[in-house]
């Protein structure tokens, strides 16, 4: 599960009816310092996270598992909500 | 599996139910020159490895549930074993190359 901020939310009224009543967020993934790495997505979102917020998300077919009916077209999903991270190591040993 | 390292502990209140009452740990993946990725992951711990430590983790929902001993979940990044040593057969400055 990967690290990011919420960056933006996405409206879509027509949509799957695997996703009706779900959030989708845009997501810009991060290093432990914050810092922005790789592409933007968008990801299904059952936390309620804020725009801001850091988050762990999860790619990949697992992503769908998220929703209780796990038929579903899902490539990312959030899946926490970061209060903190204790202690990352920063240097690069 | 990937070789990684123990580098943080992540505290998250508002979660997805699977990751429930598990120790939550954050990894980054460790190259051949012992580099770190920079790519932080959350991995649950399902052998007690502790910060700084130098782990063996999943990082596929299957392999993750095999490890949970649990149904499938929105889950991929799982911590199943604690690294002594490595041994490496190829100089260090080949191995990148060799993956």
């Amino acid at each position: 599960m990967e690290y990011g901020q919420v960056v933006g939310t996405v409206v879509a009224t027509r949509k799957v009816p695997a996703w009706n009543g779900q959030r989708l967020l845009v997501v810009q993934p991060v290093n432990a310092q914050g810092g922005t790495i790789g592409k933007r997505l968008v990801a299904l979102d059952v936390t309620s996270a804020a725009p801001g917020q850091y988050v762990f998300f999860v790619r990949g077919r697992e992503a769908a598992h998220a929703l209780d009916d796990t038929f579903n077209p899902a490539d990312a999903a959030i899946v926490a909500q970061v209060d903190r991270l204790e202690g990352p190591v920063t240097e690069r040993t | 599996m990937r070789i990684a390292r123990v580098v943080g502990n992540v505290l998250a209140t508002v979660k997805h139910e699977s990751l429930r009452a598990q120790r939550l740990l954050l990894v980054e993946a460790e190259g051949p020159d012992g580099m770190l990725d920079g790519r932080p992951r959350l991995a649950l711990d399902v052998v007690d490895a502790g910060e700084g430590d130098r782990v063996l983790v999943v990082d596929e929902g299957n392999s993750a549930a095999q490890a949970l001993g649990r149904g499938r979940g929105p889950i991929r990044t799982v911590i199943v074993g604690v690294v002594d040593e490595v041994e490496s057969f190829l100089p260090s400055a080949n191995r990148g190359r060799q993956g």
